[in-house]
């Protein structure tokens, strides 16, 4: 695909050059050398070289806060994740965070013949070898080892994921051999791979005899609804667990089950790729009220107006991030809340290590416990969580 | 044609390296196996390094350096240690067999110890057989 149709299928010349984009972006706040706008005129007047070359082009979150502001419906990160495949033949691919370790794995795991050992954490959680529910994992298990130091624990997300579907009667199918969606690669220009990854999924997914899948990651979750179905076929319903939770909430005697945990006070952050991107604002609201003794405030910016934690797809994490994220921190704090929740593992991880490295000028500023959905959730169901 | 395994080996300058030329200049016989990369310590050796080594059809990774105590850096090596565990689990999620991956230690004046390592290595890592079994794999030499 080149430029031309690229800017054909995004309808980025409905663009009217009103900067709404540039203006909203959290990146663009921090990071004067990065403009939507600048980027999308670069592609109309036809400045490609200049367009690709550019190391800002790697910047973009793709969270969706310029496009849901724009006049003209431009698919900015879209728009983005094309010219960026473009970019890729050409050698470019950001700056991988990590050294490139995770988008190694990612890519090793492409390869049909990998055997993975990746459920030794299962224990406490009961899993069934046929059911109608499959869970689907993510990366936790390769997260883990990575951010464990700054005290993030993505297995035990997917752990307590796990105990919530089966507090609500279902023992789910968990693959042994998942694959990583591909959320990354796709955000990062490598299609390819991502390809090779999606089919490897489904094909795995039609053989195990699944109806339904559950995520507790919303990358996983966006690029099976909107990605997948652009390069393989899939006839399963798909689920976040805030939604499925939601759904129970009401027909099952969950909130009877709750009870009053530790924290009193919390505030939410919304994801990028459930809320902007699929627009589930308000499942994850209704559990958080549904717990008693828990009281739900807002920041200052939520639901399509919520910020982003800063970084996408491992690229280009940089001083700006850390910004964008002391920003978010600042912001929750001033709720007065005594824990971020988010739904996101990757949300967490980022906010944890904005404060590990700005503790040293931001110290209490910005320090405050981060807590993924499915952990609250399953300390209200009774303290059993893994933390 | 029997399998012959493709290994990078990551060697820090001030020992292993030294090392290994002290055996080619002794002119020790030793398995070709190994394509040898010069880094200046151990601890420059990233887990990113080894996995896409791995990414890129490599069949195992031998990573030597100065022996503990002995570090030109004075704890390069210690942190490759550290670093070392925490690329195991990775590994062993993804499926890639532990003798596939080898930490060791050779000083400027073990020629005959780097021979050693890097016949035994082969010999495991040619038991184990080619890491890509993928017939439609990218081949890179």
């Amino acid at each position: 695909m080149n430029l031309e149709d690229i800017i054909k299928e995004t309808k980025t010349y409905y663009c009217l050059e009103c900067g709404k984009c540039t203006a909203v972006c959290p990146v663009s706040r921090y990071n004067s050398n990065f403009s939507p706008r600048l980027m999308l005129e670069r592609a109309l007047m036809g400045y490609r070289d200049e367009l690709i070359h550019d190391r800002e082009l790697f910047s973009c979150l793709a969270c969706y806060a310029c496009s849901k502001l724009c006049p003209s419906d431009v698919d900015y990160p879209v728009f983005t994740q094309k010219v960026r495949n473009l970019a890729s033949g050409e050698g470019e691919h950001g700056d991988c965070a990590h050294s490139g370790t995770l988008h190694s794995l990612m890519k090793l795991m492409s390869r049909s013949d990998i055997r993975q050992r990746r459920l030794d954490w299962l224990d406490g959680c009961r899993t069934s070898e046929k059911s109608e529910v499959l869970y689907f994992v993510g990366c936790a298990p390769y997260f883990q080892p990575v951010f464990e130091d700054i005290e993030v624990s993505p297995v035990n997300i997917a752990r307590n994921s796990i105990k919530i579907l089966n507090a609500l009667g279902i023992e789910p199918m968990v693959l042994p051999n998942e694959r990583c969606c591909g959320h990354d690669l796709l955000w990062t220009g490598d299609v390819e791979t991502f390809k090779k990854l999606a089919q490897l999924n489904a094909q795995m997914i039609k053989e195990s005899g699944a109806r339904k899948i559950v995520f507790s990651c919303p990358e996983g979750y966006r690029t099976f609804k909107i990605d997948y179905p652009q390069y393989v076929e899939l006839d399963c319903e798909l689920m976040h667990i805030t939604e499925l939770l939601a759904q129970n909430l009401a027909t099952l005697s969950l909130r009877a089950k709750l009870s009053n945990p530790e924290v009193k006070r919390v505030t939410y952050q919304d994801p990028c790729r459930l809320g902007r991107h699929l627009g589930i604002y308000e499942p994850p609201r209704e559990i958080i009220k549904a717990i008693p003794g828990i009281e739900l405030t807002e920041m200052e910016h939520s639901g399509d107006e919520s910020i982003c934690c800063g970084t996408s797809a491992w690229t280009n994490c940089n001083s700006y991030s850390k910004d964008i994220r002391v920003e978010r921190l600042l912001e929750a704090k001033a709720t007065g809340a005594e824990v971020l929740v988010t739904s996101c593992p990757k949300c967490q991880i980022h906010f944890k290590c904005a404060m590990v490295d700005k503790s040293a000028q931001k110290g209490s500023d910005i320090e405050m416990k981060v807590m993924d959905i499915a952990t609250l959730v399953t300390d209200a169901l009774g303290g059993k969580s893994s933390e | 044609m029997s399998f012959e395994p493709k290994i990078v080996g990551f060697l820090c300058n001030w020992c292993s390296y030294r090392g290994a030329d002290l055996a080619g200049t002794a002119r020790m016989k030793c398995a070709p196996n190994v394509r040898i990369i010069r880094v200046m310590c151990s601890g420059r050796v990233e887990p990113a390094f080894i996995f896409k080594a791995f990414q890129l059809g490599a069949d195992g990774v031998l990573v030597l350096g100065c022996h503990p105590g002995d570090c030109h850096y004075a704890e390069g090596n210690y942190k490759t240690i550290r670093r070392m565990a925490l690329l195991e689990k990775m590994l062993s999620q993804l499926g890639i067999e532990a003798d596939r991956v080898r930490l060791d230690w050779v000083s400027a004046s073990e020629g005959d110890r780097f021979v050693s390592i890097v016949d035994d290595m082969t010999e495991k890592v040619r038991a184990l057989g080619s890491f890509t079994k993928d017939s439609d794999e990218e081949k890179h030499g």
